[in-house]
């Protein structure tokens, strides 16, 4: 049985996608417990996986008994359990948070469709993270991408439909990029096999062909993560899309991205190619700061709770991108316990937002007076996740920052610690800003809200940020349990050099 | 010297113009459909590409004839790579999703928002937040 | 070398209060019952405390290691001669300070007063943590709780004004911490690969003498709850915070915190041979002197009673990095001493202040005459307090200004000493008046001046006496008398700054 996991993990999704399908007919309620159960399932095999690979090491999986590098290869090693577990935990929290949230932002009508494309969303991204082989990236990315543009548009905002035709021409444009890439390294190699490419490539690494292709895949897999100046798609996708779905693709879908990136960057190219053959370093160094500050004081000036969050994603893809580009252990460990901070924090922060949503329909910030006498497990959860982003100690924010400044400090480039600090000081503006509201102003006017008084969230929705919330803690005090499983595979990565 | 790169490589010649056609529907047309069929000939042009490179000259269709099993000398004949073909039997596949997904989106804009023009739409946006 | 013991200790006495908060949060509907956890708290804090001090006077040092967050970040308690100190005082003043608060709440009738005993028992958790942590990262830790969980304290009136000067207080303690003091501990980490406090510091050798020049600035620039300027004016920004709060977090608790960090980054990261050999102490010592002067004249400009014991609050700390940062024993001794001796002072004249307050509605300095004969034992508290701010002999303050100026001449600043006369001159400039108006000139006839209290006509000629609060008047002698006991057995107190100061 534990042999099959890697290929289970996307199975299990994919299959009760379907079953959603066909149960939907006949009994609604069951979509939210099978969509709870098959992601509560990836998730154990997820840990399972992780737990396997830090034991023996790089697991391989042949799909269809093929030997690799002809058949399709999944690869679970250090850096895929990671990530695995990061996604699929978050798959399932929100997919629990969904109940009630979805029959009431998404609509009774929608719930089996929600579900279904919910499940295929989380086969895609899966699908990424254990996939050996490049063109399989490319199909599961695709798969990803469809489900998402679908679930952006499920909710009943009316720029949301826009937003998501938006997203779709870019996103599209992004996988075409990588799927141009991928030729490009077929035609030279004609292999697709990750590993196979890995070992072939280095001989070629000053053909055309190959940069041209290493700079396909930075541009294709940037559009789909947001990377600063290719954001602008984000913006209204995250905040026009019901919360649930902001959360899922704020926390799980860029988060993907990112690691497929990574993954291309490390393991089809080598540490050797991406930091003295192209001047990616170089670019990064320049984006990354831009994308920080400009996330930030954007996100200061919104008063739409969801675009503020929105535009503090691009900037904490900027941390995450600056610690690749600094080539030391220390900033890549960052980098990727970054991954782990943002999924919790902002998948959490967008659930937060859709609770209060989902209780009050505010989406102005200003409104938010007194909230935290009615809604005290929201604005507590909200707080620490806030916390956590400004990267106070003793939330798991402190620790990627605190990785990130010594590989700055490593990598001889002091001049981005006051960046990091500035930024630190940035988002600290804008959370603050609510969490005063929140806590120390009465509410203004109950006649805001005529004839309801606000209570909290059904209890199914406050347990999954609960439980987020409390993972930001724990993480940022037994912050050696991430760091290890960060490390390692931040050593893994640069085995290289 | 620059006639023999244009030569040498007319396929990526080719692919590349067309990606630019697409391109500059994606971006400059204001009617959402135009913008889909720019997407559809961006993704074209890609699975022209990959079709391309499968091709070697002389080359035959990958198709093994009982006769010819007889004669098949290492080197004497060769195929045409039939990977690509199939990776982007896959690639269009997606690109037809692609292509549903996005109508489908058109229809529900259009039934929103009664109209296709991006423009328009940003302004009827504007009007009622 | 030194002893050291294992024991969890430290840990209780930071966590006692942390867990009254928790107690105070469950008991809001019943105020007796939440005072009485407040009380307790401070005592059993106190006899923690207490317990640790016997080992540590007897040169043994108390450790104990909570757990790493990651290898090389680790939270760990060490109670040394230093940090006891700093815990005696502040964990003895919490009681009085306790008894003064529910006197000062119940008498104006204050709002949220659960939230107020909550953040206040937490600010004394993360002093005693601050006080008793063994490195860097553990102190940015308490640090921060301190500055987050005061915010509601000083903020506590919700008005417009009340949220400015909180917003201020934030931005500049939680800013500059962010900003500076975070950015310090990167470099120090990177260079030392360590954040451990030692008795010889732990930068000594390991970095240019430009690095060591900036860490050295980004700390002090950093810690700025110790309110050196030209980061000192979120603390006369915090007086719109009630009384107490003023008295135990701005004269003892927060500021204290601010100069304790300075003296231990002083001491046990840099260590006084390395600042001595870079030349950053003296650089120190003139920066400091500019605040002492430069606030004193300021204060002598207030009439708002409570700004100007902020003012003079800027001035008095920093004697103590001065004294600090002149790195000769007597100076450190004196520095130390004056740790103590200024908190006990200044609480003093806080709480009065707080009582007049309370029984006067006045807060205003010139509206002060004649009012002690009404109040007799508050003013003769202030007396007290403002006479060892001054440093006159016999009450403590003398002893810490004795010292300064003794270090001063054995690191040869002459400049310094004329410092610290001139300093002394102006205090007595804004101290004198007050008290000789309060006792020798006639009150100003109810409604004089046109500010219109808020009570009734003030009753002057009906009761004799009209003063605040039996808890609040006790609490207020108390403090006065352990000033003027401090002049005369500060023997506890005074072997430990030995210990301090001989490393």
């Amino acid at each position: 049985m534990s042999e099959h996991l890697p290929i289970l993990v996307v199975l299990i999704p994919l299959f009760c996608a379907l079953l959603i399908f066909l149960a939907g007919v006949f009994q609604k309620r069951a979509a939210w417990a099978i969509a709870s159960l098959a992601t509560f399932l990836a998730f154990a095999a997820s840990v399972k996986l992780l737990a396997l690979a830090t034991a023996g090491g790089r697991i391989s999986y042949r799909l269809g008994g093929w030997e690799p590098p002809w058949g399709i290869e999944y690869v679970v090693d250090y850096l895929s359990g990671y990530v695995l577990t990061i996604i699929s935990f978050i798959a399932f929290m929100i997919a629990v948070f969904s109940r009630d949230y979805v029959k009431k932002q998404v609509g009774l009508d929608r719930e089996v469709n929600f579900y279904a494309i919910y499940l295929l969303l989380i086969t895609g991204l899966l699908g990424m993270i254990v996939t050996g082989d490049i063109f399989n990236l490319y199909v599961f990315l695709e798969i990803a991408s469809l489900a998402g543009y679908a679930l952006v548009a499920v909710g009943k905002k009316k720029g949301a439909i826009v937003a998501s035709y938006n997203y779709l021409i870019l996103g599209t444009i992004g996988a075409v990029f990588v799927l141009l890439g991928i030729g490009h390294l077929y035609m030279v190699t004609g292999t697709l096999n990750m590993a196979d490419l890995r070992g072939l490539l280095p001989g070629l690494y000053h053909s055309k062909v190959v940069l041209t292709a290493f700079a396909f895949f930075v541009i294709g897999f940037g559009l789909k993560f947001a990377l600063f100046p290719l954001h602008t798609w984000l913006l209204s996708a995250h905040s026009l899309a019901p919360s649930a779905v902001s959360s899922i693709l704020a926390a799980a879908v860029l988060k993907v991205n990112v690691y497929a990136l990574i993954r291309v960057m490390f393991t089809v190219y080598t540490p050797e190619f991406i930091y003295n053959v192209v001047p990616l370093a170089e670019i990064f160094f320049i984006i990354a700061p831009v994308a920080i500050l400009a996330g930030s004081i954007m996100a200061i000036a919104q008063t739409n709770i969801k675009r503020m969050l929105a535009y503090s994603s691009i900037g904490q893809i900027g941390y995450i991108t600056l610690g690749l580009a600094l080539a030391n252990e220390t900033a890549l460990t960052g980098s990727l316990i970054h991954i782990l901070n943002h999924a919790l924090m902002k998948g959490g922060l967008f659930l937060i937002a859709g609770c209060i949503i989902y209780q009050t329909d505010i989406y102005d910030i200003s409104r938010l007076k007194g909230m935290g006498r009615k809604m005290p497990v929201t604005m507590a959860a909200f707080t620490i996740c806030g916390l956590s982003m400004i990267g106070v100690p003793l939330t798991v924010g402190f620790i990627s920052k605190w990785y990130l400044a010594l590989g700055v400090l490593e990598a001889g480039r002091w001049y981005f610690i006051p960046l990091i600090l500035v930024s630190s000081l940035l988002t600290a503006v804008y959370f603050w800003r609510v969490i005063e509201w929140a806590y120390f102003h009465k509410a203004a006017s109950e006649e805001a809200l005529p004839g309801r008084k606000i209570a909290e969230a059904p209890v199914l929705m406050l347990i999954p940020i609960g439980i987020i919330a409390l993972f930001c803690l724990i993480f940022g005090t037994a912050a050696f349990i991430p760091e290890e499983f960060a490390r390692r595979a931040a050593e893994f990565l640069l085995g290289g050099i | 010297m620059m006639i023999e790169l244009i030569q040498g490589k007319y396929v990526y010649w080719f692919y590349i113009t067309l990606m630019m056609i697409g391109f500059y529907a994606m971006i400059a047309k204001g009617n959402l459909i135009k913008k889909i069929i720019g997407l559809n000939i961006f993704q074209t042009a890609v699975f022209l590409f990959y079709i391309s490179i499968a091709v070697s000259e002389g080359s035959t269709a990958p198709i093994m004839l009982a006769e010819s099993y007889g004669s098949l000398d290492a080197g004497t004949v060769t195929y045409t790579n039939p990977l690509p073909h199939v990776l982007i039997l896959t690639a269009i596949v997606v690109g037809v999703s692609v292509t549903a997904v996005a109508l489908a989106l058109v229809i529900r804009i259009y039934k929103t928002y009664g109209t296709i023009d991006e423009d328009r739409i940003a302004r009827l946006e504007q009007e009622s937040p | 070398m030194m002893e050291t013991l294992h024991s969890p200790l430290p840990l209780y006495a930071v966590t006692v209060s942390l867990l009254a908060a928790l107690l105070i949060g469950f008991s809001g509907r019943k105020p007796n019952l939440r005072e009485f956890w407040t009380v307790s708290a401070a005592v059993v804090k106190f006899l923690l405390i207490l317990g640790m001090l016997l080992p540590v006077l007897q040169g043994k040092v108390i450790e104990y290691s909570l757990f790493s967050v990651v290898p090389g970040l680790e939270i760990r308690f060490k109670v040394d001669a230093l940090g006891i100190f700093f815990g005696v005082t502040a964990s003895f003043l919490w009681i009085i300070t306790s008894f003064y608060s529910i006197g000062y709440v119940r008498a104006l009738k204050e709002h949220a007063q659960t939230r107020y005993f909550i953040c206040f028992a937490v600010a004394l958790s993360a002093t005693m943590g601050v006080a008793f942590s063994a490195n860097m990262f553990t102190t940015f830790i308490f640090y921060e709780i301190i500055t987050f969980c005061t915010f509601p304290l000083v903020a506590h009136k919700q008005t417009a004004e009340a949220f400015s000067g909180a917003r201020r207080y934030l931005t500049y303690l939680l800013g500059t911490s962010i900003a500076f003091q975070l950015a310090a501990l990167f470099l120090v980490y990177f260079t030392a690969g360590s954040l451990d406090f030692a008795a010889q510091g732990i930068l000594a050798g390991t970095g240019s003498k430009t690095l060591l020049t900036v860490i050295f600035v980004l700390f002090i620039a950093g810690i700025t709850k110790a309110a050196m300027m030209p980061f000192h004016s979120w603390l006369p920004a915090a007086m719109v915070a009630p009384t107490p709060v003023s008295a135990l977090l701005h004269a003892v608790a927060v500021v204290k915190t601010g100069v304790f960090v300075v003296v231990r980054v002083v001491l046990h990261i840099f260590g006084v041979d390395l600042l001595a050999e870079l030349g950053l102490g003296t650089a120190l010592a003139y920066f400091a002197s500019f605040t002492i002067i430069a606030a004193s004249i300021i204060a002598l400009r207030q009439d708002n009673l409570k700004a100007l014991l902020a003012y003079s609050t800027v001035g008095q700390l920093s004697y103590i990095i001065l004294g600090a940062a002149l790195l000769t024993p007597a100076a450190i001794m004196g520095s130390v001493m004056h740790i103590v001796l200024h908190a006990a002072g200044k609480i003093t004249l806080f709480f009065t202040a707080g009582a007049i307050y309370v029984a006067a509605h006045k807060t205003k300095v010139s509206e002060l005459g004649g009012i002690g004969r009404k109040m007799p034992f508050t003013m003769i508290a202030f007396s007290v307090g403002a006479l060892s701010m001054i440093g006159v002999p016999p009450l403590g303050g003398f002893i810490s200004k004795w010292y300064l100026t003794l270090g001063a001449r054995e690191a040869g600043q002459m400049p310094i000493v004329a410092v610290i006369v001139v300093s002394t001159i102006l205090n007595a400039c804004y101290f004198l008046p007050i008290i000789h108006a309060a006792f020798f000139k006639e009150p100003s006839p109810p409604g004089g001046h046109g500010e219109g209290h808020s009570h009734k006509a003030w009753p002057w000629e009906k009761t004799r006496y009209d003063e605040a609060p039996i808890l609040m008047v006790c609490a207020l002698c108390l403090t006065a008398l352990v000033t003027l006991i401090l002049f005369f057995a500060p023997s506890v107190f005074f072997d430990l700054a030995k210990m301090i100061a001989e490393g």
